[in-house]
């Protein structure tokens, strides 16, 4: 600072104080204000952040307080019972984890190939002009709601089974002779929902294998075509194993999402509770099970089964959930 | 000779493999041209005004609507968005300041977890926390429900959206002298506004189709209500419970209101990808 008197000193100083003085007041003052708002906006958006592990382990806590009745009183047995009672009140879930197991993987079976081969062919094959488009009806099919597809699978899907795919796989091919395709052709049946839960899932999986596939360095296929691939050993041999892992996470994620699916599945797969090898048979879901039956349940302790039921979902799909996270955020990190 | 049969039968595999992923792709549009056909075929003939403005009518009685069922998803999801909306931006705003901090690693990781949830599981949950003590079934349970299932879409957009603002801009204001939390919400959240608003429709147009957490929570209401302690209908929850009654009247009923349920979801995803191009499948991935 210049000192406009410098013989005195002193008249500087005052006008130093006078100019400057209430300068650094202010600036103290206004920085409090920001501190305190500062720290205020940190703790909200930590709050809300905070909020999310905390959501989860509040739902895990309820849920399994929850199913604890019914896990105390049957143990393990309560997974490996199909007694379903209310009269006798002895429940057990094995026949729901039996279809939630047989439908999620015949989903899985279906729409994986259908899901990767139409990645592939969005990524590698198609005409510019015709990826956003495509991809764009394929992931529309995510935004269609549950019980959108639970009304066209009772009124479309059943329909067509029943009168023709079943009698068609049974006695025409003559499948019937195995114990996968026998029996009377209902409609509503495990078939039925994994046809369903295939269309359901096709999406994710295709979302997911799309973009992994496109995270695949260009270098990896000018490499392989530079040795001299064809279009098609080059996606066989450079571009599908660098993507493998991702793709994985994704049918693992599409697994997560077919254990879980609620409404379309409850419409269709009969509801019945048993175990039949026959995939024209009606079953149960984990999933459907609750829907099915707990706002008509009677006592806690079938009440208690349910949400064991629900319980049981909940960590069987926090697992699978975890484990496709991972496997699509290895391969995200070893494309970069 | 051989040669050239070895490179006949490597560009026929091509071709075959070619025809297959071609073929894949186009059995993996049908489903949804099914859908969509059966859905104008059977459902856009019911749609009318009656249907907007009438309450359910018994079978038997022309004119019924679902008017009830539309002002519950419209509660509804209002509920949720007081609830899911606030929280996931925040946290979004979190994540996308934070990096790596060890908090953030996990909250990204969960939110992940979190929306892979069952739906039902999440009813259950309210049901056994927010309806079960109180002793009935409301409006609010299900918002609630609805709401939770939005923060982990929200969250992660709004970080992913946050994080696109140039660290320039931030920089400049906090040169200027603005304190953090007025750079966070005059600058960086304007700017990045469009993109939050997208993730936000997206998760009200993922509630807005969902029944199974509102089984048991707002459980549905064949009266007019708009009380957010007592059942409420919702279109989802119409339409399943007109789907698995045995008359064909109502069968009608379920096509129209999945129609207008679908128009619903579909212009709100629409709109917000209109705002910024990303997938619906993506939504968080």
């Amino acid at each position: 600072m210049v000192d406009p008197l410098p013989h005195t000193g002193l008249a500087g100083r005052a006008a130093e104080v006078a100019t400057a003085r209430p300068r650094p007041r202010r600036r103290v003052v206004r920085l409090q204000g920001h501190r305190a708002a500062d720290r205020a906006y940190s703790v909200l958006t930590t709050a809300a952040a905070a909020a999310v592990p905390l959501l989860l382990l509040v739902i895990a806590v309820v849920v399994t307080m929850g199913a604890w009745p019914a896990l105390r009183q049957f143990g393990l047995g309560f997974l490996t019972s199909s007694d379903w009672d209310p009269v006798r009140n002895v429940y057990g879930v094995a026949p729901a984890i039996y279809g939630t197991l047989v439908t999620s993987f015949l989903a899985l079976l279906i729409a994986t190939p259908l899901a990767v081969g139409a990645a592939v062919f969005l990524t590698e094959y198609s005409p510019e002009w015709l990826r956003r488009p495509a991809a764009f009806l394929i992931d529309l099919l995510a935004a269609i709601p549950s019980v959108i597809f639970g009304l066209w699978a009772i009124f479309v899907l059943v329909p067509i089974l029943r009168e023709h795919v079943m009698p068609f796989l049974r006695d025409t091919l003559g499948l019937g002779a195995t114990p996968f395709f026998s029996g009377p052709a209902y409609g509503p049946s495990l078939l039925a929902a994994s046809l369903i839960l295939a269309v359901m899932i096709l999406p994710y999986i295709s979302a997911v294998s799309r973009e992994v596939l496109a995270a695949v360095p260009r270098s990896q296929r000018e490499a392989a075509l530079a040795l001299g691939a064809t279009q098609w050993e080059m996606i066989r041999s450079a571009v599908i194993p660098f993507a493998r892992s991702g793709i994985l996470g994704g049918v693992i994620l599409g697994l997560g999402r077919a254990l879980g699916e609620t409404m379309a599945v409850t419409m269709v797969i009969g509801n019945r509770q048993e175990i039949s090898a026959s995939l024209f048979a009606p079953g149960y879901t984990l999933a459907s099970a609750i829907a099915n039956q707990f706002s008509e349940a009677t006592g806690d302790l079938q009440l208690s089964a349910l949400m064991a039921a629900g319980f049981v979902l909940f960590v069987v799909t926090l697992i699978v959930n975890a484990g496709a996270r991972w496997l699509v955020w290895r391969t995200g990190r070893l494309a970069r | 000779m051989k040669a050239t049969r070895l490179q006949l039968r490597r560009k026929l595999t091509g071709r075959i493999m070619g025809a297959l992923a071609y073929l894949a792709a186009a059995a993996a549009v049908l489903p949804l041209l099914l859908v969509f056909g059966y859905l104008l075929l059977k459902g856009a003939s019911s749609v009318n005004l009656d249907f907007f403005l009438h309450m359910p009518r018994p079978v038997g009685v022309p004119g019924g609507g679902m008017a009830n069922a539309i002002i519950g998803t419209l509660m509804l999801v209002g509920v949720a968005s007081l609830l899911g909306v606030p929280i996931g931006i925040g946290a979004g705003m979190y994540l996308a300041e934070h990096g790596n901090a060890p908090l953030a690693t996990s909250v990204r990781f969960l939110a992940d977890v979190l929306n892979g949830l069952p739906s039902i599981v999440i009813g259950i949950f309210a049901w056994q926390l927010l309806v079960r003590p109180v002793g009935h079934f409301s409006a609010a349970a299900g918002g609630i429900a609805l709401g939770l299932m939005m923060i982990p879409t929200v969250t992660r957009t709004t970080e992913e959206m946050v994080l696109t603002v140039p660290t320039a801009l931030r920089e400049a204001a906090l040169a200027l002298g603005y304190a953090r939390w007025r750079t966070a919400l005059r600058i960086v959240l304007p700017t990045a506004l469009g993109g939050v608003i997208t993730g936000v429709l997206i998760a009200v147009a993922r509630v807005a189709g969902e029944t199974a957490p509102l089984l048991f929570t707002s459980l549905g209401n064949q009266f007019w209500s708009v009380s957010l302690t007592q059942p409420i209908s919702a279109i989802p929850l119409q339409v399943f419970n007109y789907a698995i009654s045995a008359y064909d009247e109502l069968h009608a009923q379920a096509w129209a209101g999945a129609v207008v349920l679908i128009a619903l979801v579909l212009v709100i995803s629409l709109g917000a990808r209109a705002v910024v191009g990303r997938g619906f499948a993506r939504g968080n991935d």
